[in-house]
């Protein structure tokens, strides 16, 4: 008993000072923000998921007001019912989320937004517009025409390329029919195009038919770090190594870390931030507590990570 | 007669249609490094097929084989990552890695048996049970992200997938010799023979004093140590686990093992059959990768349709008997 006293009194005289300093932030009204993401089953939405947890930590020290409800959601349907559950008992002021899938999440964001509340979608946009105070994304165009200039630019003559493409999605589509565009009218070949799914596994099986199918590659588009790491794999296992550059995407730290390096096998990156969430919930955050006009559509561009700028892209905490 | 063997050569008859069919399409289909690529991959779910046709032979089923890979490949990551530092960069320290995998999918699988034969739950339901439970823990251990092996274990493993003798790989041996011991086993053991007499009739098997429950419980043991057998072959590969391992290998296993003329109610069990329905389903994957035949959208349909036709031949020539 005495222990337990002895302990509380340093922390009583901490949340003393605490509370005179925060005291006009107390009198604010404390507000609920709602954070609605899909649960970590592939690299990037590991590393979206830590971002979200991390920013919703630190927010919370900072704005003492604001309190946050985190949900993830391994489909459309939990998602739904984990936001009418946000709705209905956690009273939330303003909504962040990620749909799942934008069609079944239309409905249930649009009763979010009728029944008075800030909401900001992240990444997928709804089916429906104008149901959004606040849109943030990464843009999937530049994502493709960033890596097609690279190649465009920097391929020999006649360079002969092979892409694998993620999991068939009009995110994917975008992608590739950007980066075909980039290359529209250049003397780079696309060789192939097949569906590695962002996947290593899948992307391994690729590659592996890849080298089989062609004598000549000079570089692969690999449009994600996870299938980029089923690619070198591949090509290491045919010793080829020397003979192409592989350029993946969304700046997992492992690859950044050999473009640091100076890898001449991954010469570039292609940034796609799992960060974005920070963005989002740190831009809703702002919106309760300062006036700061927070709507519209804010669209992260996509750069390109080169052995230069590759440390400002490399976070070694992040699980992706 | 004649009929009978037809029947039973129909897996094989579409194997070498494959393989004729690849050899046209592109001629680097026959190139000894595409197919020791193509068989190395199989080994993973033939091993694993190998293990479920003696499950599904006795009328039972096993759905969580994909997560619990993922999972034994994840502890089995960590297990090294963590001894490294203590026992070093050696193979010793991969020796107790594999021994990791090994035990836990010997546990795993005892676990999934005990579930079915002592608690006298459908095996649907507890593999179903087992499969999610595998999935988040390898996806919590990883933090949502991938669990890599320590780069320097890496170096000294990676040749157990990509080594062997000449193009015949240590995947593709030890593929070979689990479908020999399993044929042998199916066929020539009481072991075998207890568990084909199970599937047919478990009553009349219970009434000549077979051991029903025990007899199943050992299969899916012998299942979960061949997944544990496959973990230590593919962690080789690209030295890492994640969420995304093994999804959707439980039902590859389970087509390839119903190609192969295993029936799915149980009853009949074929080892080789399973072995050339998993060599069916990599070959189909190769050559449509190969030859631009179709868009790569329709896959899958492809796939499918390969599937069905198997199975629906089988069919049509058991009842033409």
């Amino acid at each position: 008993m005495e222990r337990r006293n002895l302990l509380k009194l340093p922390l009583a005289a901490a949340a003393l000072s605490l509370a005179a300093g925060v005291a006009l932030a107390q009198e604010a009204e404390k507000k609920v923000i709602g954070v609605s993401i899909p649960s970590a089953t592939h690299g990037f939405m590991g590393g979206l998921n830590w971002h979200a947890q991390d920013t919703i930590e630190r927010l919370g020290k900072v704005y003492p007001n604001l309190e946050f409800v985190l949900a993830t959601a391994g489909d459309a349907a939990k998602q739904v019912s984990d936001i009418e559950d946000m709705l209905a008992t956690r009273n939330i002021d303003g909504l962040v989320v990620l749909p799942f899938e934008s069609e079944p999440l239309t409905d249930p964001v649009k009763q979010v937004k009728a029944a008075g509340k800030f909401v900001t979608v992240v990444d997928r946009g709804l089916s429906e517009e104008g149901i959004e105070d606040l849109y943030v994304a990464g843009d999937n165009t530049a994502f493709g025409r960033v890596a097609g200039e690279y190649f465009r630019d920097n391929l020999k003559a006649g360079g002969k390329i092979v892409v694998l493409r993620g999991i068939p999605t009009t995110l994917d589509n975008e992608r590739v029919e950007a980066f075909q565009a980039a290359l529209g009218g250049s003397d780079k070949e696309i060789l192939d195009m097949q569906h590695g799914n962002w996947n290593r596994d899948d992307a391994f099986k690729v590659m592996q038919d890849y080298l089989a199918k062609y004598p000549q590659i000079d570089a692969v588009w690999a449009a994600d770090d996870d299938m980029a790491v089923g690619v070198l794999e591949a090509i290491a296992q045919a010793g080829r190594e020397d003979e192409m550059v592989v350029v993946g995407g969304a700046g997992m730290k492992d690859i950044v870390k050999r473009i640091m390096d100076k890898d001449p096998q991954l010469p570039v990156n292609v940034t796609y931030p799992p960060a974005l969430i920070s963005s989002a919930i740190e831009m809703t955050a702002l919106r309760f507590v300062s006036n700061a006009p927070m709507a519209g559509r804010y669209i992260i561009g996509s750069q390109l990570i080169t052995p230069e700028n590759a440390e400002q892209f490399y976070f070694p905490d992040s699980p992706f | 007669m004649k009929r009978i063997d037809l029947h039973l050569l129909g897996p094989l008859v579409a194997l070498v249609g494959l393989f004729i069919l690849g050899a046209l399409l592109n001629p680097a289909f026959l190139a000894p490094a595409n197919l020791s690529n193509v068989l190395a991959r199989s080994a993973f779910i033939g091993l694993i097929a190998v293990g479920m046709t003696f499950v599904i032979t006795q009328g039972g089923l096993d759905l969580s084989v994909g997560s619990m890979a993922a999972f034994l490949a994840g502890i089995a990551i960590m297990a090294m990552n963590a001894l490294a530092p203590i026992t070093g960069e050696n193979w010793g320290t991969i020796l107790i890695g594999m021994g990791v995998a090994l035990a836990g999918g010997l546990l795993a699988g005892f676990a999934n048996g005990a579930l079915v034969t002592k608690a006298r739950i459908e095996p649907f339901i507890v593999t179903l049970g087992t499969m999610g439970i595998f999935r988040s823990l390898v996806t919590w251990l990883a933090d949502g992200g991938t669990l890599s092996l320590d780069s320097g274990l890496r170096a000294l493993y990676r040749p157990v997938y990509f080594g062997g003798i000449g193009w015949i790989t240590w995947p593709i041996i030890v593929f070979a010799i689990v479908a020999v011991l399993g044929e042998w086993t199916m066929r020539h053991t009481r072991f075998g023979r207890h568990v084909e007499a199970i599937g047919s009739n478990d009553r009349v098997a219970r009434y000549s004093a077979v051991d029903v429950e025990r007899v199943r419980l050992k299969t899916y043991v012998l299942l979960g140590a061949l997944v544990g057998l496959a973990t230590i072959l593919y962690v080789p590969r690209l030295g890492s686990a994640s969420g995304s391992t093994g999804v959707l290998w439980e039902l590859e296993a389970i087509a390839a093992v119903i190609i192969g003329g295993t029936a799915l109610k149980g009853g009949r069990g074929r080892v080789w059959g399973t072995v050339v329905g998993v060599l069916i389903l990599s070959l189909i994957d190769n050559i449509l990768n190969l030859a631009d035949l179709v868009s790569p959208y329709l896959n899958g349909a492809i796939q499918g349709v390969i599937i069905v036709l198997a199975v629906v031949l089988q069919r049509e020539k058991r009842s033409a008997e």
